[in-house]
């Protein structure tokens, strides 16, 4: 318990100090309007982290949450705009702001249960299953959309990407929804302790009685609705749905859940630290277009600071 | 011969040596005891160069010598032969000898004729009759043991330090071993051999030093001392295994194993488990006997419903028919296994104690109760004696015993009718396992069946109602408690 309080404010110092250089070297950075979009831009990145999270804590990856945050913002944003027709019937059925929502929401849980499903009935390693479905939901994507965005989506929909709410913009509430329901889950139910158990000995895990393989099910299927809600943040910010949205996301977010202490190797880490990753990536991405770093720049720099998390990270394990 | 003086090593909070003294001489096997958490572990690494700061001396053939690394310690020659042995599975014999240290010919690439010559007249000298290709995966615990001498011998190690290279031994592959160290001897290497079988190392070792709690107690020649009288000094007191009287109120079957066959998961007509039926009575405290490979993990495994999908048989509870298919259905009947690898089986090493104890008997689909996991914690550390700080103590930072009286918690609290133990007590001091005795007997006592699986004759002696005697998949003997001694059980096994 301490050893994570530790490491929780380890990163929460590192981000302090990275807070506190931007706002010396720009003084645009500490203002009510920046850092409202800093917190916009980061809410994709903390609700697709917080499923990863969970992945990466029973010691699996999810490499399709990109795809599949494609996947379910060109389904939702279709549904929105044509609906399903049903020729033979000559039948329409349209849906609603909320019905589309939830439809994609549905969809992604669908496809992270399938990918949790190949993954325990053929005892495949979830890198490759869920490399498969990046390329997959992907190509999907292309089709449904045939590469054209879907846009004009509605003002209700926009509200949710752009709008605000006592004083806050909508996404943020969102993923602070998000996040604590996923918190909740993780340290105060039998599931979420199972989670950490299997990533800790899976073996031990089994032969103590739980069924290793619905978890994972679960966690997949969690890990494919977080990426809809994604879906649905970007689609609806950009009152558009595009077939290239969230390419190489899965990157961001692993990175994140790395920055924020959990381990690759399962077990360990916390959906907390995972929030002060993504916001970490957050500003820092921020701090760097702030300062006119160039494009290409950023991303060397964004590396070097994985880099380093996993250094500082290892060093402080090996005390 | 290697000499340690005054040697006193501390990490924070607690000193794990004290200026120990001890002697190694060549031409001899060098035994030493002690209980788990005695020191020896942290004496080897000394020795090894693992740990560089310590207070004392440690002088070699009379020099003073101290090592900055493991390389170090390798070129001053000495080697050690871990207890869990350190090969690459995937690579071969030769690649395993000269891993770090191949030789290349004049072209720079690697001399596989010459490495696999020098290898070849190293397993002949150690009687490995396998080919140097050979996988190490393919090789027998004994003869993966066999290669890591061949390894110190290519070092030409001059002290050869073995952390108890029998405990995963058949016994005609200790007597291989034996028969190896006797040459080494003759060759001049010194031997050092730490142990917890008794009987061993009267029959190799020549000197003994007994360390306990980070001292070096005593030390002498074995061939002065007796074993009561090491036990003695090893716990500071004195411990008498006594043999059990043969139970006769129990008569009422509670499980009842009929026609269990497992075939071999590679060879066509080797069968793991070959038409096993027995009955375990209500109370009764069943062992199970057999060498390594006999068959008896495989049983216990496969009661507790992991082989579902290759097994032939039926299990019985009460006197009717029930359907194991998983751990959990397991546990639904009541049944309760202690696994034999407590680090890879038994515990998630990275959670704390209350989580681990709590992990069998979480409601599912529910909130977490921390206050009556606590509780239950709270319960056991104190009914089993639990050294633990506090239950939050995460277990990897627990001593053997305690890991295994943690192990024992998680079962004992989803209050099982059938408690299974596959070699409850191997690893750990004499004190934690005169600890569990008494906790299995009590358990019997209350009623609870107890099957103990144990390549320890006089640990079944003291416990057991029954003993059953496993033998390449079949069973082979039965013999009550009054019957059973020490000759019958091993001549039935063999």
């Amino acid at each position: 318990m301490n050893k994570e309080l530790l490491k929780k404010s380890q990163s929460l110092i590192a981000l302090f100090v990275l807070c506190l250089a931007i706002s010396i070297l720009s003084d645009k950075f500490l203002t009510a309007n920046n850092l409202w979009n800093v917190l916009r831009q980061i809410s994709v990145n903390v609700c697709i982290s917080v499923g990863m999270t969970l992945v990466v804590l029973t010691a699996g990856i999810d490499l399709s949450v990109g795809s599949v945050l494609a996947f379910t913002s060109a389904v939702c944003a279709g549904l929105l705009t044509k609906g399903i027709a049903i020729e033979p019937f000559d039948l329409l059925i349209g849906f609603t702001t909320l019905g589309g929502i939830l439809a994609a929401l549905l969809i992604g849980l669908l496809i992270g249960i399938f990918n949790g499903w190949v993954i325990t009935r053929f005892s495949l390693p979830p890198f490759v299953v869920t490399l498969a479905m990046l390329t997959i939901a992907r190509g999907a994507t292309m089709l449904y959309t045939e590469g054209m965005p879907i846009s004009n989506l509605g003002a209700s929909f926009e509200f949710i990407g752009s709008g605000w709410l006592i004083g806050i913009p909508v996404p943020v509430w969102i993923s602070l929804v998000v996040v604590a329901i996923v918190v909740f889950i993780s340290k105060k139910t039998t599931f979420g302790r199972y989670i950490y158990a299997i990533g800790g000995n899976e073996k031990a895990a089994f032969l103590s009685g739980i069924n290793i393989n619905n978890i994972k099910l679960a966690v997949y299927g969690i890990a494919g609705m977080m990426a809809a809600v994604g879906g649905v943040l970007v689609s609806s910010r950009l009152n558009s749905a595009q077939p290239n949205a969230g390419t190489s996301y899965e990157l961001d977010s692993i990175a994140a859940v790395v920055i924020g202490g959990t381990s690759l190797s399962g077990g360990i880490g916390s959906v907390t630290g995972t929030v002060i990753g993504a916001t970490i990536i957050g500003v820092l991405n921020n701090g760097l277009v702030l300062l006119n770093v160039s494009p290409f720049w950023q991303q060397v720099v964004k590396g070097l600071v994985i880099l380093l998390a996993v250094i500082i990270d290892q060093k402080s394990k090996k005390k | 011969m290697l000499k340690a003086i005054n040697i006193s090593k501390s990490f924070p909070g607690v000193k794990a040596l004290n200026e120990v003294n001890l002697t190694f001489y060549p031409s001899k096997v060098n035994a030493i005891l002690g209980e788990n958490g005695a020191g020896k572990s942290t004496l080897l690494k000394i020795l090894t160069g693992v740990y560089t700061d310590y207070e004392g001396e440690i002088l070699l053939n009379g020099q003073p010598v101290k090592f900055k690394s493991i390389k170090d310690a390798q070129q001053a020659g000495i080697a050690i032969i871990h207890q869990e042995l350190n090969l690459i599975p995937a690579l071969n014999i030769v690649e395993n000898l000269f891993l770090g240290q191949e030789i290349r010919n004049n072209w720079g690439l690697l001399d596989t004729p010459k490495m696999t010559q020098i290898t070849k007249e190293l397993l002949a000298k150690l009687e490995l009759n396998v080919s140097p290709n050979t996988l190490v995966q393919n090789l027998k615990v004994g003869e993966q043991q066999l290669i890591e001498i061949a390894k110190a011998l290519l070092a030409d190690a001059q002290v050869i330090l073995m952390d108890e290279p029998t405990s995963a031994l058949s016994d005609k592959e200790i007597e291989n071993l034996h028969r190896i160290i006797a040459g080494l001897k003759k060759e001049g290497k010194t031997i050092v051999y730490i142990s917890h079988k008794m009987d061993e190392l009267f029959k190799i070792a020549e000197t003994y030093t007994v360390m306990r709690d980070g001292n070096s107690i005593d030390a002498g020649e074995m061939s002065q001392t007796t074993e009561q009288d090491l036990i003695r000094k090893m716990v500071g007191r004195e411990v008498l295994i006594q043999k059990k009287q043969g139970n006769t109120n129990i008569t009422k079957d509670l499980l009842s194993i009929r026609n269990f066959t497992l075939p071999h998961p590679t060879l066509k007509n080797r069968n793991l488990l070959d038409n096993i039926s027995f009955n375990l009575k209500e109370g009764e405290i069943l062992g199970i006997f057999g060498l390594m490979g006999a068959g008896r993990t495989e049983l216990l495994e496969t009661i507790f419903g992991l082989n579902v999908t290759k097994v032939q048989g039926t299990i019985s509870i009460d006197n009717r028919e029930v359907s194991i298919k998983s751990p959990k259905d397991a546990i639904k009947h009541g049944m309760a296994f202690v696994t034999e690898d407590r680090k890879t089986e038994g515990l998630v090493l990275g959670m704390n104690v209350a989580s681990n104890i709590s992990l069998t008997t979480l409601p599912e689909n529910s909130l977490l109760n921390e206050k009556s996991e606590k509780q239950l914690a709270k319960d056991y550390i104190s009914t089993l004696a639990i050294k633990t700080p506090s239950a939050q103590q995460l277990c990897v930072n627990l001593s053997g015993g305690n890991q295994q009286k943690v192990v024992l918690a998680k079962w004992l609290a989803t209050n099982p009718r059938i408690l299974m133990l596959d070699e409850p007590t191997r690893g750990i001091d004499i004190n934690a396992k005169n600890e569990i005795y008494e906790i299995i007997k009590k358990l019997a006592s209350e009623g609870k069946s107890i099957i103990i699986v144990s390549s320890e004759i006089p640990e079944l002696l003291a416990l057991a109602d029954r003993i059953l005697v496993m033998s390449e998949g079949k069973l082979k003997a039965e013999f009550s408690a009054d019957e059973a001694n020490e000759d019958k059980l091993l001549k039935a096994a063999i």
